[in-house]
């Protein structure tokens, strides 16, 4: 016998990982819709990734491969931790390569690489209610998608629209999903908004300390909402990546000086290390071969 | 007016526990109708006017409202996602306080377009021309049309809350107390814009005030209250010039005079 603690398989005990199954799966059944289940304490604060990490560990088997992006990136402290969490507790294979995950837990982003049938997508969701800021009261907000009535989530945008002249919402942008339930994608850029749509991948959204969880089965329908006159358009960048020169992807801005010095690069960091690897550079990284 | 009533109110009865909140309360509203209900504190006019409008349940007695289809409906019978529908597209509600009818936290432009965006509206042009438009009839200048509520005074937010709750053109609209709490001059203002707009739009309204003043200027007819019970009803100036009851002679009797 030894004096350390041990944990069940993925640190839940099995009647818990029940019940997060049976919510998740009664969210699947009905796409977009916040289905309550009751949250567990886990050993990291809220904000942390309580509800992706419950998520993640009701749905782990042994044979998974596992991948865990904060931002976008595998190397940032939240990734780090919850990946090493899942190896501790589940011993399970892990791997920075979106290809080969069967399941990604992600805070904020959807990987730029597609994602295929049989993997599925954990979000972390801090606040999974689309209309709480403008509707407080809990008991109006569940009657009001339970009526369908969403005039409010447009208000929203008739508001960024009348100070900024444009949709101004850039992250957390509402979505409705296959023609029914409003749904808040978790603050997600909007640019990632478009890949929810007919995903081959199941996407699962846990929200640790609201206590909901709710779903967008593969190939399902996943609108943004709009105005006829404003639609919706996801950001553009300027520039290309400046380590691996890819477009169309999500940029970070990262501050290289005091000087003003700064650079635009994948936020993404397993799609840049791979097109780096394939050859492709970007004007920074060819700078710097050159100076070496 | 046309003939067929629209709204129906027979023997409307609310009780908390054995307390009486309005008993056997029988009317029927027609369109373009103004009717004040008015009486003292406490003598129930408020819970008639919620027993009326669904925000509460009467414990006996039925309400019919008649659709645009032609159709009454029993108000008490109506699923809540029809209810609520009708509540915010063929009726209006304005509260004594703005702030329990307004969004204080959004902007005047979108607190007016509110029930269009509700009812499906998703052209950004059109809504922000209604708005402006609903604005100027009841005299906020435009340039106001981004600052939110809070900003307003008293009687702007009243005036905003009549906007939001007419854009959509209801056929019937309720006010509780619509001029409590502001001024005379504010009071004198607002009760012309609503004298205006009801005859102008052809609206019915049910009114409850304690002040017989506004029940002279806006409405047609008056309903008397005491007690939970009607005293006495008739048309406006009729029960004001000679009111036939006790109480009622009491309560035109007790008209501050300046």
């Amino acid at each position: 016998m030894n004096d350390l603690a041990t944990y069940n398989f993925a640190y839940l005990d099995e009647q818990t990982k029940r019940m997060i199954r049976r919510a998740i799966l009664k969210a699947i059944a009905i796409p977009g819709y916040q289905v309550p289940f009751a949250s567990r304490e886990m050993p990291m604060p809220y904000g942390w990734g309580t509800g992706g990490v419950q998520v993640t560990a009701s749905i782990l088997g042994p044979k998974d491969v596992l991948k865990v992006i904060d931002q976008g990136a595998d190397d940032t402290t939240n990734a780090v931790s919850i990946r090493a969490f899942f190896q501790k507790v589940a011993d399970v294979a892990v791997t920075t390569k979106t290809k080969e995950a069967t399941i990604i837990q992600t805070r904020h982003r959807i990987p730029e690489e597609g994602l295929r049938e049989g993997q599925t997508l954990v979000y972390q969701v801090p606040i999974p209610e689309p209309l709480r800021f403008l509707e407080p009261r809990e008991t109006e907000t569940r009657k009001m998608h339970a009526l369908e009535e969403y005039g409010l989530m447009h208000v929203k945008l008739y508001e960024d629209i009348a100070r900024n002249g444009h949709i101004a919402t850039t992250y957390a942008y509402p979505v409705k999903v296959e023609g029914r339930y409003v749904m808040d994608p978790s603050p997600t850029p909007k640019f990632d908004n478009p890949k929810m749509h007919m995903s081959e991948a199941l996407q699962l959204f846990g929200a640790g300390r609201e206590k909901r969880i709710y779903a967008v089965p593969p190939y399902t329908e996943v609108v943004s909402l709009d105005f006829d006159d404003h639609p919706f358009e996801v950001q553009k960048f300027d520039k290309p990546c400046a380590l691996c020169g890819a477009e169309n992807v999500y940029l970070d801005e990262v501050v290289l000086d005091d000087k003003g010095g700064r650079m635009f690069v994948c936020s993404d960091t397993d799609h840049c290390e791979d097109r780096r690897d394939c050859g492709h550079a970007g004007h920074m990284l060819a700078r710097q071969e050159a100076a070496e | 007016m046309s003939a067929v009533p629209l709204l129906k109110v027979n023997d409307v009865s609310k009780f908390y526990g054995s307390r009486i909140g309005c008993r056997n309360v029988s009317f029927d509203l027609f369109s373009g109708e103004v009717l004040a209900i008015v009486g003292e504190s406490g003598s129930g006019k408020t819970t008639l006017l919620s027993c009326l409008s669904t925000r509460l349940m009467p414990t006996s007695g039925i309400v019919e409202y008649h659709m645009r289809d032609g159709q009454y409906r029993d108000l008490a019978r109506m699923g809540e996602a029809e209810r609520r529908f009708l509540m915010r597209t063929d009726w209006g509600f304005v509260h004594q306080n703005p702030a329990d009818g307004l969004r204080m936290t959004v902007s005047a432009g979108a607190n007016v377009g509110e029930r269009l965006m509700a009812v499906g509206d998703r052209h950004y042009g059109n809504i922000r021309v209604a708005a402006s438009d609903w604005l100027e009839r009841v005299e906020i200048g435009i340039d106001r049309i981004d600052d939110q509520p809070r900003a307003f005074s008293g009687g702007m937010r009243q005036r905003l809350q009549i906007a939001r709750n007419l854009v959509t053109s209801p056929r019937l609209v309720f006010m509780d107390e619509p001029t409590g709490g502001l001024d005379v001059s504010v009071q004198a203002r607002l009760l012309d814009l609503v004298r205006g707009l009801v005859h102008d739009l052809g609206l019915a309204a049910i009114i409850v005030t304690h002040d017989l003043a506004v029940a002279r200027l806006l409405s047609h007819r008056i309903m008397v209250m005491k007690d939970g019970a009607v005293i006495e009803q008739g048309l406006t100036d009729r029960v004001l010039d000679d009111p036939r009851e006790p109480y009622t002679q009491l309560l035109v009797s007790s008209i501050l005079q300046v």
